[in-house]
């Protein structure tokens, strides 16, 4: 029960030096990792098993965390990534026709780090003000000075190169539902489950590729389109895809990009990219889609972003347009290549979890390759 | 896009009177989108016939008509207004209704008049249950329809496929009214028949059952972009079959999945672009099986609710106030966030809290009534609680629901929980049936559960499988319980402990009792522990970005936000979940208080708990704390504010029964003292008041005891008028004739407030009543009006219709009763608002009670005269005096002003009779040159629509009246009617020359008055009560013409006030004229008066 005393008292500990206690949920830790929030009320199993999290302790601003257990479905990755996982309240039971287990034993199997009964809402105003931090969860035991220690050493999140730690080691093929139409190479730099899925469901015969694939092979497989994934880490740090997108748009080929995946297809072009204070973790998000003049409820998570100038160009790189922009605080969300059939979005469209407006994004990859088709 | 310039005028309907299922969510949307039209430039022309309203204050709109919300009234308006656009979406389902009369008759089209926020297509395709199927085929979404019927046998045919339970709704009723559900045939037959007589094009709607399926509901947003957002997602805590206006509900949903929440938040969007509602909000009901996950599509209503009420205030996202700028063509990224003001209105607000609704019920008003909640909705208010967790956000809106309980805690008796057996069996039996106490039977079988040491599992299966609820909530809820059991079981309480229920949401009285101990011993430790509450702030980001707008709600956390300033302070106590005797007015009161208070440098601070309400706007104070109105939640604001002062007096019995506890706790309590609210209430010292002042009181007494009471009622005499001491709205209150009507019913009071003792007063019959408000300083006294009552004392005052001026009181009279009013304000030290009450009989002017404190009427008279009392109180509170303010003494009025009571007799079976218990749930203004004309207009505005054309009229009267009806009778029958009687009556009329046929009373023989009145020859009813052996007959005869809406006249001066209207009617010109102009004309007046 988790009302009375008997539970095992744990803490959150920052690198500058605040403490939140709370109770072990999870294994006990110590863990490391940057604290980040994130304001999505549901789909806190697609948020542990996203990639993009490797490296990360998630607060999850919404107070109620388990509630509907967890099920085989809605995993976006063979396992949780987060380093920790930090709620106010797990429920009694959890309630859903579908659920397969609680969220405290799938932590545990998984063996993930997390506290609760933390006051999330402090933790998260924290971080607002001062930006995200380095932090532990530990067991109450456990020495504050000394875990403090250990925090200043932990890894700063700048020049942190993340993804190749969650790429596939092999490359593995999710087919065409129904009639295969085209042949994607997707990068995985920490991929979604959803982004394949939704290709796939629009004829696409997916071919997942490790972070580190050698750029001839990926030129020689003469893919119809290229999909470059979302991830974790800084985006500085990942030099890998540069080449494939730059040589494989310039013969034409349709390239897509997710998050990690915009980034990168920006520095590509020349654009730069730096470190937000507390970046964007949610599923609210407002983006205006500056073509269509519309509004999309977007799924975000991301800790960097690309840098745009006072006109919206893009600096460094001129060939790449602004086409989505964040409207809470103005960072860029899209860019479109102005004469290559490129084009990314810094924000989740596969949603998983949060909203489905922007999938129309994956139509539009398809329609760039229907266009070539002779 | 910029805001519309081709539009320059724009008419905005309210709700009219309060009524069950249609509340003061509606002013707060009505008064929304009233100040987001004049921000915008707009000419703003408001028609609303409700006086209650903060949304008909003169200074609100351009141009206010409180009038019949009709459409032909409102035709009058736009005759007169020639609006460019017409907002149908604010005023509940009887704006939609006028609009969509406007659209059909043409009127709209004569004048060129615009719908905006939804167009007449999209809101028949969502009202017009067929059209809505057919739209929902085509996007692929299903509902639970099994049919249409529009006659019995189509209906047979139905059930036939969709078998039992099964569900009926009438096509195009509000609230469900009319609708029922039916587990067999007798059941079925019964519902079809009254659902086709309730709806308006007979026709009903079988549903296949998903009872015991869950139920969502998601508040949806579109622009004319086609932009959509989900403002809130709601859960309701009980399963399908209860209206969702009677259900608990929490918010967010606690049990979906993302990707089961997404694919209702898609159906949701694909829902609103199909009926195409252009620009503004709506809300769409799901129902989920829990085994399947099947998804249902059950209602959308594309206007504002009160879930989108509640939604706004849930989330922070002020719906009504967003539709109406989409409405006039913004876009929601051109709208700010009015939390954060940095971030743009087209967003979805991220929760890091729990809200959960509690509904209040008035069934101790209608004990005919079954409690059973069904597809009908029956409560008359809600309160809502906002808590970090479910449990603790559920402790507190039982907190807010202000039922005597100090938290989720079991009644005394078994039958305070509606038992009459704790029994394993009986106790699962109860729970099947949904009703008011069901929370708390399920805690006593939670407490059971608690108890066992193994077999929980099984049975939490059952109490689930009797109740339907999900089992999320039961473990919740069971939690809640095990954690009283181990707070009880502790050898000793220490601070970490004590912190830790605090944290889980119990309140000082809960953990006394838990401990038998006293609450201030509770709160003494607390404190000197310090624990405390944190202030959260609802900024609708989960705290992504920083909140400008302060709007509070309470928890036990690690840091709070609430961020005291060094202004001078005052607090307004609101008057919490709306009931019967304490509505709206209260809130007006409020809202007027803040924005006087405001206006003069104070920073104001309101504490209440009711979502429906303008007061918790959290743009109309400059804070907000969203907290129930108990003793403790206000101490703790009070501690950390360090107001200035609190007031106590706009807000109903609510904070006035705060008021000694406050100021004994050291709380400074602004205006009149509590010492002199004691001496208004309590029986011995009021009767030393009434000596003072040299006032007339009828004889009377108090009694603790039955002997007593039959003692004193010999002693001052038969009738007497019994009651409780300290209730609002004639709780319990009784005209007693004989002593053994005295001993059942004191049996019965004794119950119903144990504190406090039962006063008997002699009943003075056929008296006129009048009532009158006035203000004072303590050193002057001003009086804001006299109404006199239509009907006789003996009729509850709220539930009575009143005229301002008086029209039927003597000089000498008046100059008494304004006399008195003057000296027992000065007498009590009344600092603010005073209200007392007259009975006149024989030219003798006897005092009714005194209450130191805003009455009903205050918004009714300040709409009247145009002198805004209830600010003009709060100034005077805060030290202001009337010499410096220039407040007219008694105001004229421009023309006759009637106030009438709106029931809610056509959703509750019970008789229509009137009494000293108030049972009406809202009120209507008729405002006119003519007494005849006002009353006419009172009665178009509570749509009892009056015959003008004649026809045949009913009259049943007891001997008592005859004499009185006969003078009445005359008239009517010089008008043309055909006067029907029954056998005395008919007797009666025969011997004084007055034509009239003999009609047959039920049981004398057929066709009888039923029958004439359900084959629609009737046009109106007279009917005085006839004594115990003909109750039942009268009563049908009253309950047919209810169910047929025939206006009907319990009493002889009602009827003689309705011949009256009729003669206007026909006699006299039909005009409408705001009231700024009327205002302005009784300033005029009040200039002669002064000057000349």
């Amino acid at each position: 029960m988790a009302h009375t005393d008997k539970r095992d008292p744990a803490y959150l500990l920052l690198e500058d030096g605040r403490r939140f206690d709370g109770y072990r949920f999870g294994v006990p830790g110590p863990s490391l990792g940057e604290v980040v929030f994130n304001t999505s009320m549901t789909g806190y199993q697609e948020i542990l098993t996203d990639p993009s999290y490797a490296g990360q302790h998630v607060v999850m601003t919404y107070p109620l965390i388990g509630n509907y257990g967890v099920n085989d479905e809605d995993r976006e990755s063979d396992r949780p990534h987060v380093t920790g996982f930090v709620i106010r309240e797990a429920p009694p039971l959890h309630s859903s026709w579908r659920a397969t287990g609680s969220l405290e034993d799938y932590l545990i199997g998984c063996g993930v780090v997390g506290i609760a009964g933390v006051d999330t809402r402090a933790l998260t105003l924290h971080i607002r003000s001062e930006g995200a931090k380095r932090g532990a969860i530990a067991p109450a035991a456990e020495d504050e000075a000394d875990l403090l220690q250990r925090v200043l050493l932990h890894p700063l999140m700048e020049g942190l190169d993340l993804a190749c730690g969650v790429s596939t080691k092999e490359p593995y093929e999710v087919p065409a539902v129904g009639e295969e139409r085209f042949h994607v190479l997707a990068y995985d730099f920490g991929v979604k489950a959803n982004s394949p899925r939704l290709l796939a469901e629009r004829g696409c015969r997916v071919t997942v590729i490790p972070a580190e694939t050698p750029v001839e092979e990926i030129f020689s497989s003469e893919p119809d389109g290229l999909f470059v994934s979302n991830g974790p880490g800084d985006p500085s740090a990942v030099e890998k895809a540069q080449e494939a997108i730059l040589g494989l748009s310039e013969r034409g080929v349709p390239v897509f990009g997710i998050c990690l995946g915009h980034q990168l297809i920006a520095r590509a072009f020349g654009a730069q990219t730096y470190k937000l204070a507390f970046g964007h973790h949610g599923a609210n998000h407002p983006v205006r889609n500056l073509d269509r003049n519309t509004v999309e409820i977007t799924s975000q998570n991301h800790g960097f972003a690309v840098v745009v100038g006072e006109e919206q160009e893009i600096p460094g790189a001129p060939d790449l347009r602004l086409t989505h922009l964040n409207l809470y605080d103005g960072t860029v969300e899209g860019l479109v290549h102005r004469e290559r059939p490129v084009f990314c979005v810094q924000y989740h469209p596969e949603a998983a979890p949060g909203p489905h407006d922007s999938v129309y994004l994956f139509d539009q990859f398809i329609e760039l390759m229907d266009a070539r088709l002779p | 896009m910029p805001r519309r310039t081709d539009l320059e005028s724009i008419l905005i309907l309210g709700s009219g009177p309060i009524i069950i299922g249609q509340a003061c969510e509606f002013d707060y949307s009505g008064t929304q989108a009233v100040t987001a039209l004049k921000e915008e430039g707009y000419r703003v022309v408001l028609v609303n016939s409700n006086p209650a309203t903060i949304m008909t204050d003169p200074d609100l709109a351009d141009r206010t008509y409180i009038e019949p919300l009709t459409p032909d009234w409102v035709e009058r308006v736009i005759e007169r207004e020639k609006p460019d656009a017409l907002l149908p979406t604010m005023g509940g389902q009887t704006a939609l209704n006028i609009a969509m009369d406007l659209d059909e008759s043409g009127v709209l089209e004569k004048y060129g008049v615009e719908l905006i926020g939804a167009n007449a297509r999209s809101i028949r395709m969502a009202e017009d249950r067929e059209e809505f199927a057919a739209a929902m085929a085509r996007i692929g979404l299903e509902l639970p329809h099994g049919g249409f019927a529009r006659t019995m046998d189509e209906a047979l045919i139905i059930i036939e496929e969709t078998g039992y339970p099964s569900i009926i709704r009438p096509s195009f009723t509000l609230g469900g009214t009319g609708g029922g559900i039916a587990y067999n045939a007798d059941e079925f037959t019964a519902a079809v028949t009254r659902g086709l007589d309730t709806s308006p094009i007979t026709e009903v709607l079988i549903d296949r059952s998903v009872i015991g399926w869950k139920e969502y509901e998601l508040e949806v947003v579109r622009d004319a972009s086609d932009n959509v957002i989900i403002v809130c997602s709601i859960e309701n805590f009980d399963p399908m079959g209860v209206h969702t206006g009677d259900s608990i509900t929490v918010a967010p949903v606690q049990t979906l999945t993302d990707v089961e929440y997404q694919r209702m938040r898609d159906a949701a969007i694909a829902i609103i672009r199909e009926i195409g509602v252009e620009a503004g909000g709506c809300n769409i009901q799901f129902s989920v099986n829990p085994q399947t996950g099947e998804m249902l599509v059950v209602e959308m209503n594309p206007r504002v609710s009160r879930s989108s009420a509640l939604a706004s205030k849930a989330t922070g996202f002020p719906i009504a106030r967003v539709g109406a700028k989409l409405a006039v063509g913004y876009l929601l990224h051109e709208l700010p966030n009015d939390i954060t003001k940095t971030t743009p209105a087209s967003f979805e607000p991220a929760l890091d809290y729990v809200v959960v609704k509690f509904p209040r019920f008035a069934f101790e008003k209608f004990p005919e009534v079954d409690p059973t909640l069904g597809v009908q909705m029956k409560a008359v208010g809600e309160t809502m609680a906002i808590g970090r967790t479910f449990a603790s956000a559920w402790q507190k809106g039982i907190r807010g629901l202000e039922i005597g309980r100090s938290g989720w805690v079991v009644g005394d008796r078994l039958e305070d929980d509606g038992l009459e057996s704790d029994d394993p069996e009986d106790l699962l039996a109860a729970l099947r049936r949904p009703t008011a106490e069901r929370p708390f039977q399920l805690k006593r079988a939670l407490e059971r559960v608690a108890q066992e040491s193994d077999g929980r599992t099984d049975s939490m299966e059952e109490i689930q499988e009797a109740t339907g609820i999900d089992p999320w909530f039961l473990y919740q809820l069971l939690e809640i319980v095990d954690q009283e059991v181990w707070y009880r079981g502790l050898d000793e309480v220490g601070p970490t402990e004590l912190r830790l229920m605090k944290r889980n949401g119990f309140s000082d009285v809960q953990l006394a009792d838990l401990r038998s101990e006293k609450e201030d011993e509770v709160r003494i430790r607390r404190w000197e522990w310090d624990i405390r509450p944190t202030y959260n702030v609802v900024d609708t980001c989960a705290g992504e970005f920083p909140a400008e707008t302060p709007y509070y709600y309470s928890s036990y956390e690690d840091q709070d936000e609430s961020n005291p300033s060094d202004r001078k302070k005052i607090i307004v106590l609101g008057s919490g979940p709306n009931r019967i005797g304490q509505g709206i007015e209260f809130d007006y009161c409020c809202v007027q208080a803040v924005m006087a208070l405001r206006d003069a440098g104070y920073e104001t601070i309101m504490i209440n708990s009711n979502p429906e309400t303008v007061s918790t706007d959290f743009d109309v104070s400059d804070k907000l704390y969203f907290e129930p109105l108990t003793f403790e939640d206000v101490l703790e604001i009070v501690e950390r504010e360090q107001p200035f002062g609190v007031i106590v007096q706009l807000g109903g019995q609510t904070p006035l029964n705060l008021a000694a506890r406050l100021e004994a706790a050291g709380v400074p309590i602004l205006g009149t003292s509590v010492d002199a609210i004691d001496r208004a209430e309590h029986r011995g010292r009021f009767e030393e008041v009434c000596r003072i002042v040299g006032a007339t009181v009828p004889k009377n007494g108090m009694a603790t005891s039955e002997e007593q009471a039959l003692a004193v009622a010999e002693e001052v005499g038969y009738p007497v008028l019994v009651r409780p001491s300290y209730v609002l709205g004639g709780r319990g209150m009784e005209i007693v004739y004989d002593a053994a009507s005295l001993k059942n019913y004191f049996e019965r009071a004794a119950r119903a407030s144990p504190d406090h003792p039962v006063l008997i007063d002699r009943f003075i019959e056929d008296a006129f009543e009048a009532d009158v408000d006035a203000l004072s300083d303590g050193t002057d006294v001003v009086i804001g009006g006299i109404m006199q009552h239509i009907e006789n004392a003996g009729v509850h005052s709220g539930d009575s219709a009143c005229v301002l001026p008086p029209y039927a009181l003597g000089a000498a009279e008046l100059e008494e009763i304004r006399d008195k009013t003057r000296r027992f304000a000065l007498e009590l030290g009344v600092v603010g608002l005073l209200n007392v009450q007259y009975a006149i009989r024989d030219g003798v002017v006897y005092v009714l009670e005194v209450n130191p404190r805003a009455s009903r009427t205050v918004p009714f008279v300040s709409k009247a005269t145009g002198v805004p009392l209830a600010r003009l109180a709060a100034r005077l509170m805060a030290g202001e005096k009337l010499a410096d303010m220039d407040v007219p003494d008694e105001p004229p009025v421009a023309g006759v002003a009637v106030k009438e009571a709106v029931f809610p007799f056509n959703r509750f079976e019970v008789d229509i009779l009137l009494g000293p218990e108030m049972r009406s749930t809202g009120e209507v203004m008729g405002f006119d040159d003519s007494f005849g004309m006002a009353i006419a207009k009172a009665q178009a505005a509570s749509y009892n629509l009056l015959p003008v054309k004649g026809g045949v009229l009913i009259v049943t009267v007891n001997d008592r009246d005859k004499s009185t009806v006969t003078p009445i009778l005359r008239r009517l029958h010089d008008m043309g009617f055909e006067i029907r009687a029954t056998k005395g009556t008919y007797e009666h009329l025969k011997r004084l020359g007055i034509p009239a046929v003999r009609v047959f009373k039920v049981g004398e023989g057929r066709p009888n008055i039923v029958d004439q009145i359900v084959s629609g020859e009737v046009a109106m009813l007279i009917n005085t009560p006839m004594g115990k052996k003909s109750q039942y007959d009268d009563y049908a005869m009253r309950r047919a013409a209810i169910t047929h809406n025939i206006p009907y006249f319990t009493t002889m001066s009602a009827t003689s006030a309705a011949c009256d209207a009729l003669i206007a009617l026909r006699s006299r010109k039909y005009q409408v004229r705001t009231l700024q102009e009327r205002i302005a004309d009784a300033r005029a007046m009040a200039a002669v008066e002064a000057g000349d």
